[in-house]
């Protein structure tokens, strides 16, 4: 397919930047790993016998493609658009983050890598890396914000139960970036036999573009799909953004279709208004931090200030440097949603289409609640309900006083 | 001569000393450095994520920054000193967001002013050398590189290029403060680098001891200590100048004397 000369998919550079954003910021010990991965992922990428690998552990080990639902009820209540959702929430293990794992660990084979480390939030991430190193019988270690491993106990659990050990990080104020700073540390150490698979589309360079290309299998199932269904694309796509691997993978197939909008929906927290949220590209700026330039929440000195959300995985002070390009090209656009939105949202999905959303997508479907009556009623809204929320029913008990 | 060229052309190998800005008495601490005969000083710059650093720097980071510690408070440390001290080097190192917040030329004009020598970011490789480098240069400060076990032959020349003041070689793959590296290996990958440049190298990472420094000492041109003294700034508060100033003494007689025993 030749791509158009305007196109925005052919980020990023051979530097690895995305206009002024993403690049290589890590200490020299990481430098010639880190161009050796991307050695290897140039090679894997020209490698037909490395996709045949990856399509087909996505089919019977993932349960891919995921299938493309219209949501009738939730389209009547809201009363404009149609909703229609891609239903990665039922992969295995219950979210898009299997997707990266599964080509991060071929590509961690294919380099005779021998040990794994990942970084974790809300545990999903290390919930998808632990379950395939279980597969591929490769040792895994998993860093966790202390904080994060008292509050996703059920997670950790789960880590353990398939074999991984989870490393409680107490460093710095103890969540994910900490334990991202953590895995960091461990990689510089262990670069001869260690492998590091990072949860989200960021990092260092090849990271961001990598991890976005393994998630792309959700927009290219997605387009075709609703070609196939309803004979056109979508006039508006819709996804939530904490590091934005989802929104990425759901978007990228589709950024040269000029009919179609997209909306990221970041995680507004108590309010952007005060700092009480996790929103780095509407409430943030740009700096340096965890390999890439991109937006963060930082203050005035470039010290990184802590995000808040009511879900664990938008907590993140920074974001992929594709998003943070894709918003300075006016691509796309970005909003935000505070945690009540994102809770009456969860209880809405829940209602009228018998589907339990995990705290991420809730903020997604929030953004639909408040876009699709402005829309006409033969318009399509195609949101990315990445995630299920049986991890988040504590939570979310708590935040409506129901004691479990 | 620039004060980081006199310092690594005395007679003898540099001793290189490091803390944290911010962390106690930044100026109390410093002075102790000069006076147990530190040759060059690098002062932290303190980061909310320092990536690269083991639990000592680390704790001493959240210590600086639970202090108040500013951009703006470092770079007055680094004045103060520069006026109390006209000749002895003083290096920054950190990481790049506090350093690029306010833009390359801001930094680079603000730490010339203060007299800062030289600026080593940990998280700037060669390839992104484009968001300090040059306005570093531009201003006559160096920018000081690291290179490590896995910089291979291949890689070194890119990491040279651009280089000034000196080349920080760092011992072992890994965070700073942990284990130090065998001294053979240590001693042929000094002489693998000196082949490429006229630079001085100093090994740090990992070196805690006068006997481990002044090992170090008979194969490179300076030697970092790091950890052990920030160590001592969060075990001693007041009283750490008083140690500072007591193993620097240890460390400067075992680094300058290191190559007469060896002729001895």
């Amino acid at each position: 397919m030749n791509t158009p000369l305007n196109s925005f998919r052919t980020m990023p550079d051979e530097r690895g930047h995305f206009g002024p954003f993403g690049g290589r910021y890590v200490a020299e010990t990481l430098m010639p790993l880190v161009l050796e991965l991307e050695r290897e992922y140039r090679k894997a990428q020209a490698d037909p016998a490395f996709e045949a690998e990856f399509n087909d552990l996505l089919e019977h080990y993932v349960g891919r493609p995921s299938p493309l639902y219209f949501a009738p009820r939730l389209t009547e209540e809201l009363g404009g658009a149609q909703v229609w959702f891609k239903r990665d929430e039922l992969n295995h293990t219950g979210a898009h983050k299997i997707n990266n794992c599964i080509g991060q660990i071929l590509l961690a084979i294919r380099m005779g890598k021998r040990r794994i480390i990942a970084e974790t939030g809300a545990g999903q991430h290390g919930v998808a890396t632990a379950t395939v190193c279980a597969r591929f019988g490769l040792p895994c270690v998993v860093y966790m914000g202390a904080e994060d491993v008292k509050r996703q106990s059920p997670n950790v659990f789960r880590m353990k139960l398939l074999g991984a050990e989870v490393v409680p990080v107490t460093s710095g104020r103890a969540t994910l970036k900490d334990a991202m700073n953590e895995a960091l540390r461990d990689w510089v150490a262990n670069v001869h036999d260690t492998f590091y698979i990072i949860g989200t589309a960021a990092g260092p360079h090849p990271y961001p573009e990598m991890v976005r290309n393994f998630q792309s299998v959700i927009g290219r199932e997605a387009r075709a799909q609703m070609l196939g269904r309803t004979g056109r694309l979508p006039d508006l796509l819709v996804a939530a953004i904490g590091g934005g691997s989802n929104a990425l993978g759901l978007f990228h197939p589709f950024l040269d279709d000029p009919s179609v909008k997209m909306l990221g929906v970041e995680a507004a927290g108590h309010g952007l208004d005060g700092d009480e949220h996790a929103a780095s590209l509407l409430g943030g700026s740009p700096g340096v931090l965890h390999g890439n330039r991109t937006y963060l929440l930082q203050d005035e000195d470039g010290q990184i200030t802590e995000g808040h959300s009511i879900s664990a995985g938008l907590d993140y002070p920074g974001i992929g440097p594709e998003h943070a390009w894709l918003k300075e090209s006016g691509r796309v656009d970005y909003t935000a949603v505070t945690d009540e939105e994102a809770l009456d949202a969860f209880q809405l999905l829940c209602r009228t289409e018998g589907i339990i959303p995990a705290l991420e997508p809730s903020h997604a479907i929030a953004a639909v609640k408040k876009v699709a009556p402005t829309m006409p009623k033969d318009a399509i809204i195609l949101a990315n309900l990445c995630g299920r929320g049986d991890k988040d029913i504590f939570t979310v008990a708590e935040r409506l006083g129901v004691a479990l | 001569m620039s004060r980081l060229a006199t310092a690594f052309g005395k007679a003898h190998p540099a001793l290189v000393c490091f803390i944290t800005a911010g962390d106690g008495d930044t100026a109390a601490n410093l002075d102790a450095l000069v006076e147990g005969g530190a040759d060059v000083i690098e002062l932290g710059m303190p980061f909310t994520d320092p990536m690269a650093d083991g639990p000592a720097i680390q704790s001493a980071n959240l210590r600086s920054l639970s202090a108040g510690t500013t951009t703006a408070d470092v770079l007055r440390y680094a004045a103060e000193f520069r006026a109390r001290h006209p000749h002895v080097p003083l290096v920054l190192m950190g990481y790049a967001n506090p350093m690029v917040r306010r833009g390359p030329e801001w930094f680079a004009s603000a730490a010339a002013q203060a007299g800062v020598d030289g600026v080593i970011c940990v998280d700037i490789p060669p390839e992104e050398d484009d968001a300090l480098g040059p306005a570093l240069r531009a201003r006559g400060i160096a920018p000081i590189r690291l290179a490590t076990p896995t910089t291979d032959a291949a890689r070194l020349p890119q990491v040279l290029e651009g280089s000034q003041g000196f080349l920080y070689y760092v011992s072992v793959a890994g965070i700073t403060g942990k284990q130090q590296a065998a001294i053979e290996s240590i001693a042929a990958n000094v002489a693998r680098i000196k082949q490429s440049t006229s630079l001085p190298v100093a090994v740090g990472f990992g070196v805690r001891t006068p006997e481990q420094a002044g090992a170090i000492a008979r194969v490179a041109d300076g030697v970092v200590v790091g950890s052990a003294l920030v160590e001592l700034c969060g075990a001693h508060g007041a009283e750490a100048p008083a140690r500072l100033r007591e193993l620097t003494a240890a460390l400067a007689h075992a680094v300058h004397t290191a190559r007469q025993e060896q002729l001895a």
